[in-house]
C-alpha cells in the first residue's frame, strides 16, 4: 500500500533529458506571458489622440478641458487606492486641497514656479497621506470610512480657521502663477493651461501604470483579493498599504496643485465632501481598477455637468444618480468594463 | 538549518522548531486555546488531532501570528515570537497552509507560487520594476512545481482546477517560502478519496529537515505520517505521544475516536 507513492512520483518530469528541455520550453512560454502583461498596446494611445484632438476641436473649451485633465489625476490616485488596493476613502478631497493650498499658498507669497509648486504639493501631500494614513489604515470598514471623512473635515476647518493665510470662506486671492520653465506664459485662451495639465496628466499616468504592472502592485491586487493568503506569504500588508496611501496621496496634491495654478485660485470647496464623493462617482462611472476608467469618467461626468447642471441642478443630480444605479446594476465594471466586454465579443465572433 | 540537531541524541534537546508556552486565546468569555505548552521538535512529522471546534485552526492561527495570544508564549528555535507580526514569522521561516483554501482563484497556480516567491526574495515592495521581469521567481516557482507534481497545471487558473490539486498548490505556495516549519491545517480536507493519495505523496515527500504539523481528521493520513500526535480537546492538551500510544489510549478513543464512529 505504501508503495504505489510512486505512482505520482514518476511524473516527476525533470529527471528525464527529454522532457526538461519540454519543460524548459513550456517555462519559458509561461514567462513571456507574464513579461507581455506590461507592454504597451495601441488601444493605449487613444486617451492622448483624444485630448490632443479636443485642443484643436473644441479652443473654447480649453478651460475646462484642464480642469478635466487634472481631474483624472484625482481618480487615478483614488483608482491607486480603492481599485488597486481596496481601501475605499470618503475624504480623498483632504490630500486633494492639501496640494491645491500648497501650490496656492506658494504662488499667492512669492513662489509662482509651477513645476517646483507641483513637486513642492506632492510632497506636502504625501507628508499629509503618510500621516493620516498611519493612523487610518489601523482601523478597518466603517471605522476606516469614518476616518477618511474626519481627516478632510478636520483639514477644512483649520483651511476655514487659518483665513488670515488661506482667505477662508472667500478663497484664497492673489494667486500669481509664473511661466512653465519661465517659458510658456498662461494665457487667456488656457492653451497653456491645457497643454501644461495634459504633460502632468502624461507623466502622472506613466507613474501610475507603472505602479500598478510593478511587483508591488501585483502585491496590492493580491491584499485587495485576499489579504489572509498575503498575510501568510509574509507580506508586510499595513506597510505596504501605507506606501500606496502615500503615493495616492501624492498623486492628488498634484491634481489639486495642478487645479489651483491652472485657475488660479483655491477655495475651501478642494476640501469639501463634495470633492470626495464626485471623484468616487466619477470612477465608479468609469471603472474601477483597470487604469483607464479614470479617462472616461472624468470627462463623461464633468462633461455632461458643465452641460446640464447649468439648465437644471436638480435634474443633473436625478440623471447621475439614475445612471449610477444602472451600472451598478448592470454594469459592474463601469463604462469600461462594458466596453471591454463588447471588443472582446466582437474578437470573440470575427 | 541547525545541523547539531540531525544527529539526534534524546539526552541533549535542541531547542524545538516551535514551543508554547502556556499559551492561552480567548474570545471573550470563551476559551479556546487553554494554557497550551507544546513542543514541535526539529524536523518533526508530528499531528496535531482533536473533534470540530478543539482549536486547532485557532492554534495555527496565533503560532502563526495571524491571531495575538490573550496570555503566553511563542518561541521559534528558541527565539521568542511573540510580538512579531506575521509577515516577519513567514521571514524567518515559520510557514501555514489554510484549511479552506486562501488562493488567488483568478490567478494560475504558477502566479500564486510565484508571488509567494517574490515577497519572499522581498522583491514584491518594488514599486518601479515590473512584476512580469521576474523571470527568476517564475522559473523558480515552476521548477518548484514540477516537483510536486502540478507543472502540466502551472497555466491554469486555479478556479479551473479539480479541488485536490487546488489543495497540492496551498501546500505548493507555502514550499515556495522555504519554510523551517510548516503548519498544515488539513491538507486532505474537502479532497475526493480518490486524491487523498495525491496529497499523502506530497506530505511524505517533504524535505526531512522541515518541521510539520500536521492537522488532520482522516486517522488513515495521520497514523502513516506522524511520527507524534497530540490530542487536543476543548482548547486544552488531553495527552501526546507516539500513534501506538494515542491508539490505544482510552480517553482518546473516548473524546475523539469514539465520538467520530458515532457522528
Ligand atoms: N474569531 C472567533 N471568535 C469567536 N469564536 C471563535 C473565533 N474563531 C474560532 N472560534 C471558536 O473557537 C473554537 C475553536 O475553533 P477552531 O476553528 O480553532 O477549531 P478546529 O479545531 O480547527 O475545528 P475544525 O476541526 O472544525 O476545523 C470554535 O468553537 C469556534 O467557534
Ligand atoms: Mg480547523
Amino acid at each position: 500500500m505504501t508503495h504505489d507513492a510512486s505512482s505520482t512520483r514518476t511524473g516527476n518530469a525533470a529527471l528525464v533529458p527529454e522532457a526538461a528541455t519540454a519543460t524548459a520550453s513550456a517555462a519559458a512560454a509561461a514567462r513571456e506571458q507574464f513579461s507581455r502583461r506590461h507592454r504597451f498596446t495601441p488601444l493605449e494611445v487613444l486617451p492622448w489622440l483624444a485630448a490632443i484632438g479636443a485642443y484643436f476641436a473644441f479652443p473654447d473649451y480649453l478651460a475646462l478641458g484642464s480642469q478635466i485633465l487634472a481631474t483624472i489625476i484625482f481618480a487615478l490616485s483614488v483608482d491607486l487606492l480603492i481599485g488597486y488596493t481596496g481601501i475605499v476613502t470618503l475624504g480623498h478631497a483632504a490630500l486633494f486641497g492639501t496640494g491645491a493650498y500648497t501650490a496656492g499658498l506658494l504662488a499667492a507669497n512669492g513662489w509662482g514656479d509651477p513645476v517646483s509648486g507641483l513637486l513642492v504639493a506632492a510632497l506636502a501631500a504625501a507628508v499629509v497621506g503618510l500621516v493620516s494614513g498611519a493612523l487610518i489604515l489601523r482601523t478597518h470598514g466603517l471605522t476606516q470610512l469614518m476616518q477618511t471623512l474626519v481627516v478632510a473635515a478636520l483639514l477644512m476647518e483649520v483651511a476655514n480657521k487659518a483665513g488670515h493665510y488661506t482667505g477662508g470662506g472667500d478663497g484664497l486671492q492673489g494667486m500669481i502663477v509664473w511661466p512653465v520653465f519661465g517659458l510658456f506664459r498662461f494665457d487667456m485662451f488656457g492653451k497653456t493651461a491645457y497643454l501644461y495639465s495634459l504633460a502632468v496628466l502624461f507623466v502622472c499616468w506613466v507613474l501610475m501604470r507603472t505602479i500598478v504592472h510593478s511587483a508591488f502592485g501585483r502585491s496590492l491586487m493580491g491584499i485587495r483579493e485576499n489579504v489572509a493568503r498575503m498575510h501568510a506569504i509574509g507580506t508586510p500588508v499595513e506597510r505596504r498599504k501605507l506606501t500606496a496611501y502615500t503615493l495616492s496621496a501624492a498623486l492628488a496634491g498634484i491634481s489639486g496643485a495642478l487645479i489651483a495654478q491652472t485657475t488660479s485660485f483655491v477655495g475651501l470647496g478642494v476640501l469639501s465632501l463634495e470633492r470626495s464623493g464626485s471623484i468616487l462617482i466619477m470612477l465608479i462611472i468609469g471603472g474601477v481598477g483597470q487604469l483607464y476608467g479614470a479617462f472616461i469618467g472624468v470627462p463623461l461626468y464633468m462633461i455632461a455637468q458643465d452641460r446640464f447642471a447649468t439648465i437644471d441642478p436638480v435634474f443633473w443630480y436625478f440623471w447621475i444618480g439614475l445612471f449610477m444605479v444602472l451600472l451598478v446594476l448592470f454594469a459592474r465594471g463601469g463604462v469600461l468594463g462594458i466596453l471591454t466586454r463588447l471588443v472582446k465579443r466582437d474578437g470573440g465572433t470575427s | 538549518m541547525t545541523t547539531p540537531a540531525s544527529s539526534a541524541s534524546p539526552t541533549v534537546s535542541p531547542p524545538a522548531a516551535v514551543e508554547t508556552r502556556k499559551l492561552r486565546k480567548s474570545f471573550g468569555a470563551f476559551v479556546v486555546t487553554d494554557n497550551v505548552d507544546f513542543r514541535l521538535e526539529q524536523g518533526a512529522r508530528h499531528a496535531l488531532i482533536g473533534p470540530n471546534g478543539a482549536g486547532k485552526t485557532t492554534f495555527v492561527n496565533l503560532v502563526s501570528g495571524a491571531l495575538q495570544p490573550t496570555s503566553g508564549a511563542i518561541s521559534l528555535d528558541g527565539t521568542d515570537i511573540t510580538s512579531l507580526t506575521q509577515a516577519q514569522r513567514v521571514k524567518r521561516g515559520l510557514v501555514r497552509t489554510f484549511q479552506i483554501n486562501q488562493l488567488f482563484r483568478k490567478l494560475s497556480v504558477l502566479e500564486n507560487v510565484g508571488l509567494a516567491i517574490t515577497e519572499r526574495d522581498g522583491l514584491a515592495g518594488n514599486v518601479w520594476r515590473p512584476a512580469g521581469r521576474n523571470r527568476a521567481a517564475l522559473d523558480e516557482a515552476y521548477a518548484l512545481l514540477e516537483r510536486v507534481g502540478l507543472a502540466a497545471d502551472a497555466m491554469r487558473s486555479i478556479e479551473d482546477l479539480p479541488y485536490g490539486r487546488q489543495r497540492m498548490t496551498e501546500i505548493a505556495v507555502a514550499l515556495g517560502l522555504k519554510p523551517n516549519v510548516l503548519l498544515l491545517d488539513e491538507p486532505a480536507a474537502g479532497v475526493p478519496t480518490g486524491d487523498v493519495g495525491l496529497i499523502i505523496d506530497l506530505i511524505e515527500q517533504l524535505p526531512a529537515e522541515i518541521a510539520v504539523l500536521l492537522i488532520e481528521h482522516d486517522m488513515a493520513i495521520v497514523f502513516r505520517v506522524a511520527k507524534r500526535i497530540t490530542v487536543l480537546t476543548e482548547g486544552h492538551v488531553l495527552i501526546e505521544g507516539t500513534p501506538a500510544e494515542i491508539a490505544r489510549d482510552p480517553k482518546v478513543r473516548e473524546v475523539y475516536l469514539g465520538e467520530r464512529k458515532t457522528a
